[in-house]
C-alpha cells in the first residue's frame, strides 16, 4: 500500500516541478511591462511571476495550519497536528522566499532593499509569529501537550496577522510614506504567465505538503518502534551471560 | 451561572490576596517600569527636542515590558507549589480559572500604570494624568492581559518559560501596542476624536476577539 502511495507521490512531484519550470519560462518570455521605464526595471518586474505565487502560498499554508489546528483541538487526531506543523514549515519557507524576492525587486524599483511599508512589516511580523511556533514546540517535550499548545498558538497567530496588517496600514495612512507596491494592473499578455505561476506553485505546495506529512508520519512511526525496542530490551530477562 | 461567577471571583481574590501578602509581582513590575523609564530618559535625552514625541512610546514599552514580568509569574507559583492540579480538579468550569487570573493580571498591570503615569508626568514634563488616557490604558492593557494570561498558562508548562513568553506574546499583541501608542500620541497632540475613531475601533475589536478566543481555547491549554 505504501508503495503505491509513494508511486503517486513521485509522479505528482515530477508533474509539479515541471509545471513550475514551464510557468517560470512563461514568466520570462511574457511581454515586458510597458509602464516601467528602464530595461532593468522591466526585467525586475518579471519577479512577480515568482513573488506573487510564493507569497500566496505562504498565506495559504498558514491558513492550512489554522484550519488543521482547529480540527486537531476538536478531534485530537495526531495527523491534524502534523498537517499544522507541515503548514508552518512550508509557510515559513515560502514567506522567506517572498521576502527575499520582494527585496530584490524593491532594490531597483524603490531604490532600497527594505522599507517599513504595511505589507513588508506585516510579513516580518508574520515571520516572527511562526518562527515562535517552532520555539514553542521545541520547548515542550511531551508530544500530546506539544500538539495542544501548538494548536492554540496556531489559531492565535493566524488571527493576529490580518489585524496587524490593518493596524500598520492605518498607522502609515496617517503618516503617508512611500508609493504602494500593489497598484499595478496586469496587461493582457502577462496574465497567462501570471495565472500559470499561481497554479504551478499551488500544485507544488500540495505535493510538498504531502511529502512533509509522509515524512512526519514515518518519523512518528520510527519513534514508536524505537521506544518499543528499548522497552523490550529492558524487559528481557538477563540470562547472566553475554551472547555473541 | 452564579456558580461560574462565584468561582471566577474566588480565583480572582485568591490571586490578589497572595499578591497582597508577598507584594512580589507588583514591586518587581513597578521597579522594572521605573528603570525602563529612566533608561529611556537617558537614551533620548541627548537627541530629542520635544519630550512629547517620545513619551507615548516610552510609556507603552515600560508598561508592556513590566506587564510581561507579571504575566510570567502568573502561573509559576501554582506550578511550583503544585496547586494548579488542585485548581483544575475543582468541580467548576475551567474557564473561571482563566477569567479570574486574567482579571488579576489586568489589575496588577493597571495598578503599575497608575503609579507610573504620574511619575512620567513629572519626569518628562508632559501631562499624562487624564481620563481619556486612562481609558486608553484600560483598553490596551485589557487586550494585553487577555492574550498574556492564556500564553502564560502555556509557557508555564514549557522549558525556558521566562524566555518563551515574550517571544510568543509580543508579535501577537503588536496591534494593541500600535493602537495604544497611536491613541496616546493622538490625545497628547490634541487630535480631533474623529481622527482617532479608527484606532479606538481597532483596539476594542482586538480586545473582544482575543478575549473570546482565549476564553474558547483555555480549556485545551490546561486539559491534562
Amino acid at each position: 500500500m505504501h508503495r503505491t502511495a509513494s508511486k503517486w507521490l513521485a509522479a505528482s512531484t515530477i508533474v509539479a516541478y515541471a509545471a513550475v519550470i514551464v510557468a517560470l519560462i512563461m514568466g520570462l518570455t511574457a511581454p515586458a511591462a510597458v509602464n516601467v521605464g528602464t530595461l532593468q526595471l522591466q526585467w525586475a518586474q518579471r519577479i512577480i511571476y515568482f513573488h506573487v505565487p510564493v507569497a500566496w502560498i505562504s498565506m495559504l499554508s498558514f491558513t492550512v495550519t489554522f484550519v488543521a489546528s482547529i480540527i486537531f483541538l476538536v478531534n485530537k487526531k495526531r495527523v491534524w497536528d502534523l498537517v499544522a506543523l507541515a503548514g508552518v514549515e512550508l509557510g515559513l519557507t515560502f514567506a522567506t522566499a517572498a521576502v527575499i524576492s520582494g527585496s530584490i525587486w524593491a532594490r531597483p524599483a524603490w531604490n532600497t532593499w527594505w522599507t517599513w511599508d504595511p505589507r513588508l512589516t506585516t510579513m516580518a511580523i508574520t515571520w516572527l509569529l511562526y518562527a515562535a511556533y517552532f520555539m514553542l514546540r521545541g520547548a515542550v517535550e511531551e508530544p500530546e501537550r506539544q500538539a495542544r499548545f501548538a494548536a492554540v498558538y496556531g489559531i492565535f497567530s493566524y488571527i493576529s496577522v490580518p489585524i496587524t496588517f490593518f493596524s500598520i496600514r492605518l498607522a502609515r495612512t496617517i503618516h503617508p510614506l512611500l508609493v504602494k507596491g500593489s497598484d499595478f494592473g496586469l496587461a493582457k499578455g502577462m496574465r497567462p504567465a501570471f495565472f500559470a505561476g499561481l497554479m504551478a506553485f499551488t500544485l507544488l505546495y500540495i505535493v510538498l505538503l504531502w511529502h512533509r506529512l509522509r515524512v512526519l508520519k514515518l518519523a512518528g512511526r520510527v519513534e514508536a518502534l524505537r521506544t518499543r525496542i528499548l522497552e523490550q530490551e529492558l524487559l528481557r530477562p538477563d540470562p547472566g551471560q553475554v551472547v555473541r | 451561572m452564579s456558580q461560574f461567577f462565584r468561582a471566577t471571583h474566588a480565583i480572582f481574590w485568591k490571586a490578589l490576596r497572595t499578591e497582597w501578602r508577598s507584594r512580589e509581582i507588583f514591586s518587581a513590575m513597578f521597579v522594572f517600569a521605573l528603570l525602563a523609564i529612566i533608561i529611556f530618559n537617558f537614551a533620548f535625552d541627548l537627541r530629542v527636542q520635544n519630550a512629547r514625541q517620545v513619551v507615548p512610546g516610552v510609556l507603552w514599552v515600560a508598561i508592556t515590558f513590566a506587564g510581561m514580568l507579571g504575566l510570567n509569574r502568573s502561573f509559576t507559583a501554582e506550578k511550583e507549589n503544585d496547586t494548579l492540579s488542585g485548581l483544575l480538579l475543582a468541580p467548576v468550569d475551567r474557564t473561571t480559572l482563566y477569567l479570574g487570573k486574567m482579571g488579576a493580571n489586568f489589575l496588577f498591570i493597571i495598578s503599575v500604570a497608575i503609579v507610573i503615569v504620574p511619575l512620567m508626568t513629572v519626569f518628562f514634563n508632559v501631562n499624562l494624568v487624564r481620563t481619556d488616557l486612562l481609558l486608553v490604558l484600560l483598553a490596551g492593557m485589557f487586550g494585553f492581559a487577555a492574550v498574556g494570561t492564556l500564553f502564560s498558562a502555556i509557557t508555564v508548562n514549557t522549558r525556558a518559560q521566562d524566555i518563551l513568553l515574550p517571544i510568543l506574546l509580543f508579535p501577537v499583541v503588536l496591534p494593541v501596542i500600535i493602537a495604544a501608542v497611536k491613541l496616546t500620541a493622538g490625545l497628547l497632540d490634541q487630535l480631533a476624536p474623529a481622527d482617532l475613531a479608527n484606532w479606538w475601533r481597532l483596539l476594542i475589536v482586538y480586545d473582544i476577539i482575543f478575549l473570546v478566543i482565549a476564553f474558547l481555547t483555555f480549556e485545551y491549554v490546561v486539559e491534562e
